[in-house]
Parts: structure tokens; C-alpha cells; sequence
């Protein structure tokens, strides 16, 4: 139909039989900049007035430093431990039948939908000395949870947990029976044929789980700040000091430690892009 | 949309290749739910039974208190300015991106993206940076005496940049994937544009909009980071929902800060169940669609 109309009427410019190019392009353009292009100009603009060395000095500051420690040395570990967790949890969600199967498949999206402020102070109730793990975690091994880094792992781990279950149920689903089937047939046991079957088919949907909760873990607030306790060079997380220096006026501190944290957004994002495409081509689909 | 368990798990458990021995099932089954248990069941719990551990008496106070219903008024406010905007910006954007072929859309996809992975507090102080007394139009602002940031309007702007994307990301894929042919074929026959869109495209995407809509609402109405950065925590003004759970339980006014937190989690809640609801209705709606039964309501 496209061709019928484009090559009777005007041959070198393809035009549109449905309507609203402009007006989507337009709009679209117009929202996009107003809401997300500007903001994120000024931001960038504002931190290169800095120069390069105000810039090094704004970001390298000691109390900054340790929470980049914090804030990604957690990330990466909280990511790690869901991406086994999500694993095994979408296994379990896929491959077993067993009681209120689909209230929990519902609930571990909860971290999506649940305020991170509510998911805050629960985690903090939860994981306080009184609290009902707390006290038990306390009491037998001596180790405190809340208000030390070991919290901010713990809130790190619930804003993370749907990323991977979600990422890899789909995956596991779609993988016909008939692979398992044919190594079972040839000896394998069921650890070979997991290890050797199915991991090389869903570690491209692991990978992409893995980096997009460690994505959302580093960016993570309002579900932190409350279990962490906020102790400086201990237990601060780096969004926590960029309020921190908003508070004490020091905008351009702010500014500098904020366009670090976009620019690794925007590292993640092009990662994240990146193995998406590499899981489409790798399951045959057109991405 | 995300996964729907669609499969039944008896396929596997049938099947002597694709089931594993009774132990090592229970074992399986019993650390994935013991995890679930854990970081998802016993935090809901908690938000619930913290809130009603004084009792429904005291519970219901902290919650018709006139802080708290200042702060729910506002948290609708703000739901309910930016969810339909973004909702108009999605329904455009995914036209543009699935209907016609353009230079520079993968950018454009990309930059779609890009609120979903930046920190919340950096959103905030991106607009700090705009409109802040030490911003870029700071001083003009201030000259015409109007106040964007620790105000409505600052608060509204954040919302909006964090719930950006839900929509447009929910629609693209599946308008990419139904094509063209519907709308090309109404047009030919004489429909109009509006026409069109209200018979044609509305009925083969109401689902998705709906699921985006309720995800974008769900965080509107609970965004934290970027809203605490640019609201200057008012009481009574400019206190959301989330930010009055913060001062409550910051003033160790525990009982009131879980009985606010529990509104929200109820509202999470709701959330889950509607978009369940609609994973289930799109999942029957494909089949239906395709047999052509679909009937607009």
C-alpha cells in the first residue's frame, strides 16, 4: 500500500498514508526536551564551569570516596546475590507447582510498586536490634544489621530482587522440554544438562538482570537511608551526600557528584542496551 | 509487559527429563521461598503490623490527622497532573516510533529510557540547577516572585521526569509489533485521524495503557528521592505522602509514620492486583483479537 501511494504520487519523498508524523515528532521532541534534555543539559553544563580540577576535587573528597565504596561495592553485591536467588526463585515460580504460586509470582514485584520510603523504614523495623530478625540475628551470631553497611545490602537486596526473576522467567519458559529430553537421553544428569543446557541459554537474560539491578542499586535512596544509620565514612551511600552538600549550599560539590552519577547512568544504560540485543540475537528474535 | 506464568508447571514435573529428585525439589523450593519470604512477605507484614500495633483507634487518627490528609491531597495532586501527561507524551511517542521510519530513532528510544536509570536525588538537583534561588533562572524567577522549587510545581516536574517512560515503554513494543495495516487500511476506506485512533489503535492498545498507567501511578504517588529533593518538606504544603512517613518516623513518631506508610503499601497492593488482572486479560486478548472477536466495549 505504501508503495502503491508513494510511487504514483511523489516518487522521492516517501510519504505517510497515516497521519500525525509531525505532530508526534514534534511533540515528542518538545516533551523530551522540556522534561529530561534540559534538566540533564544544565546539570552538565553547571558541573563543566567547575574546570577539570574543581571537578577532581569536588569528586575525590574522602568522605565521597567512601561512599563510592559503599555505594557500589554493595550494589555489586546485593546484584550478585539476587542474580542466584532470582535465579533459583524463577526457577521455582516456572518448574514446581505448589500453593499460592501465583500470589507470590504477583508479589515479587512488589519492590516496584512499594514506595522505597514505606520499604525503608519496614526493612529498618525488620532489621533493628528489636526487631523481629534483627533481635534473632543478633542474638545468634552477634552481627548487627541495621544502621551498619551490612543494612544498606539488605535494602539493596529488596529494590533488586524483581530484576533478575523477571528477566529470566520469560526465558526459561520458552525453552522447549525437548533439549532436556535429548540430553537426558544421552546420559547427562541433571546438573550436566543444567550447566550444559540450560545456564548457556539464560546467561544473557541473567547478565541483563544482574546489570539492571545494579543499575537501580546505585541510584537507590529512599528504601536506604533509613536502615543505613548515614554514619560519614561508614554507612553514607553517594545520593545521600549529594543531599547532604544541597543542604549546606555547596552546589557545586552537588553538581560535580551528580554528573559522576549521570554519567555512570548513562555507561549502564548503553550496557544494558547493549545485552539486550546481544539476548534477542542470541534467542533468535528480532529485538 | 512483564512475565505471566502462563505454563503449567505439570509439564515439568510430569516429564522424568525435566523434573529433579523429590529432594532436591524441596530443597529448591524451599530456599527460593525462604528468600521470598524474607526480603519480600515479612517487610509487608511488618509495614502492617507496625501500623496497627496501637490498635485501629490510634491508627485512624494518624491517619485523619490534617498533616497526613494534607499530605494525601497533595500525593493525588501530583498523580493526578502528571500520570495524564505522560500518558498523552506515551501515546505520541510510541505512534511516532512504531508507525513511521526516522533517522536517529534508536537515540530517541534510548533517550526514552533514560529516566528509568537515573538516581532520583540526581533528578532533583537537576532541577535545583534550573529553578533553584541559585539557579540557572533563579534570580528571574524570583524577580516575578514566582516559586517553582519547594512548591507544587518543582514537585510536579520531578514526578514527571521519574514516571516518564512507563507508557511510551509499555506501548512501543506492542504497537511495533501489530504494525500498520489496521490503521493504513481505515484510512484508505476514509476514516479521519481521530477516527482512526478512537476505533482503531485505542482498542488494540488499552491494555497496555492501562498497565503502564497503573505502574506510572504506583510511582508517582510514591516517588521519595527526587521529591524530597525539590518539595523543602512544607507540613501541610508541600509534604507528599512519603516525605510525612519520613518526618513522622524521623520525630520517632513511629505508630503515624506505618499507619501513612500502610495507605501506601494498600496502594502498592491494589497496584500488583490490577496489573495482574490486565496481564491476565492481555494474555486472553491476544488469542481473542486475533480470531477477530475483540467487540469495543
Amino acid at each position: 500500500m505504501m508503495a502503491i501511494v508513494s510511487g504514483a504520487a511523489r516518487p522521492p519523498r516517501p510519504a505517510h498514508v497515516l497521519p500525525g508524523y509531525r505532530l508526534t515528532l514534534g511533540y515528542t521532541l518538545f516533551y523530551l526536551c522540556l522534561i529530561v534534555l534540559i534538566p540533564m543539559a544544565a546539570l552538565l553544563l553547571r558541573a563543566s564551569e567547575l574546570g577539570a580540577a574543581g571537578f577532581w576535587n569536588a569528586i575525590s573528597e574522602p568522605r565521597l570516596v567512601a561512599s563510592y565504596k559503599l555505594s557500589f561495592g554493595a550494589s555489586l553485591l546485593a546484584a550478585m546475590i539476587n542474580t542466584v536467588f532470582g535465579l533459583l526463585l524463577a526457577w521455582v515460580l516456572v518448574r514446581y507447582s505448589f500453593p499460592g504460586r501465583r500470589i507470590v509470582d504477583a508479589l515479587v514485584d512488589l519492590p516496584f510498586a512499594l514506595p522505597t520510603a514505606v520499604a525503608g523504614i519496614a526493612l529498618t523495623a525488620l532489621y533493628a536490634g528489636n526487631g523481629w530478625l534483627g533481635s534473632i540475628i543478633e542474638g545468634v551470631f552477634g552481627i548487627r544489621v541495621a544502621f551498619t553497611p551490612l543494612g544498606v545490602l539488605v535494602a539493596l537486596i529488596f529494590i533488586g530482587l524483581p530484576f533478575v526473576v523477571r528477566t529470566v522467567q520469560p526465558v526459561l519458559e520458552d525453552i522447549e522440554t525437548e533439549l532436556e529430553e535429548a540430553a537426558a537421553s544421552l546420559g547427562a544428569s541433571r546438573w550436566q544438562t543444567f550447566r550444559h543446557v540450560l545456564l548457556p541459554l539464560l546467561t544473557p537474560a541473567l547478565l541483563t538482570g544482574f546489570a539492571l539491578a545494579f543499575a537501580r542499586a546505585v541510584g537507590e535512596y529512599g528504601s536506604v537511608i533509613f536502615i543505613a544509620g548515614n554514619i560519614p565514612m561508614v554507612s553514607e551511600i553517594t545520593p545521600l551526600l549529594i543531599i547532604t552538600k544541597l543542604e549546606q549550599f555547596d552546589y557545586a560539590g552537588a553538581t560535580a557528584v551528580g554528573a559522576v552519577m549521570l554519567g555512570f547512568s548513562f555507561v549502564m544504560l548503553l550496557v544494558i542496551n547493549a545485552l539486550q540485543s546481544f539476548s534477542a540475537r542470541r534467542l533468535g528474535r528480532p529485538s | 509487559m512483564s512475565a505471566i506464568s502462563t505454563v503449567a508447571a505439570s509439564r515439568y514435573e510430569r516429564n522424568s527429563a525435566t523434573r529433579e529428585t523429590p529432594w532436591l525439589k524441596y530443597t529448591l523450593l524451599g530456599l527460593g521461598l525462604g528468600y521470598f519470604a524474607l526480603f519480600i512477605l515479612m517487610p509487608l507484614i511488618a509495614v502492617f503490623f507496625e501500623a496497627l500495633r496501637r490498635g485501629w483507634g490510634p491508627y485512624l487518627a494518624a491517619v485523619i490527622e490534617p498533616d497526613a490528609l494534607s499530605a494525601i491531597r497533595l500525593t493525588l495532586t501530583v498523580a493526578l497532573v502528571s500520570v495524564p501527561l505522560n500518558l498523552v507524551f506515551g501515546v505520541a511517542a510510541a505512534w511516532l516510533i512504531a508507525k513511521f521510519e526516522f533517522r536517529g530513532k534508536q537515540f530517541l528510544l534510548t533517550f526514552i529510557d533514560l529516566p528509568f536509570s537515573v538516581s532520583p536525588v540526581v533528578v532533583g538537583l537537576m532541577y535545583i540547577l534550573l529553578f533553584g534561588a541559585n539557579g540557572w533562572f533563579g534570580a528571574w524567577l524570583a524577580a516575578h516572585d514566582i516559586r517553582l522549587i519547594f512548591a507544587l510545581p518543582g514537585i510536579l516536574m520531578a514526578t514527571i521526569f521519574v514516571t516518564f517512560p512507563f507508557v511510551a515503554r509499555e506501548l512501543i513494543p506492542l504497537m511495533q509489533s501489530q504494525g500498520k495495516e489496521e490503521e493504513e487500511a481505515a484510512i484508505v476506506l476514509g476514516a479521519s485521524g481521530w477516527q482512526m485512533f478512537w476505533h482503531v489503535t485505542l482498542p488494540n492498545i488499552r491494555w497496555a495503557l492501562l498497565y503502564g498507567v497503573i505502574l506510572a501511578n504506583a510511582r508517582a504517588m510514591g516517588e521519595f528521592g527526587a521529591v524530597s529533593v525539590v518539595s523543602g518538606k512544607i507540613r501541610g504544603a508541600t509534604n507528599t505522602m512519603p516525605l510525612q512517613v519520613e518526618i513522622l518516623y524521623n520525630e520517632y513518631n513511629f505508630a503515624a509514620a506505618f499507619a501513612v506508610a500502610s495507605l501506601l503499601a494498600l496502594l502498592a497492593l491494589v497496584t500488583l492486583v490490577i496489573k495482574t488482572w490486565v496481564e491476565h486479560r492481555a494474555a486472553d486478548g491476544q488469542g481473542a483479537g486475533a480470531a477477530g472477536t475483540e467487540k469495543p466495549a
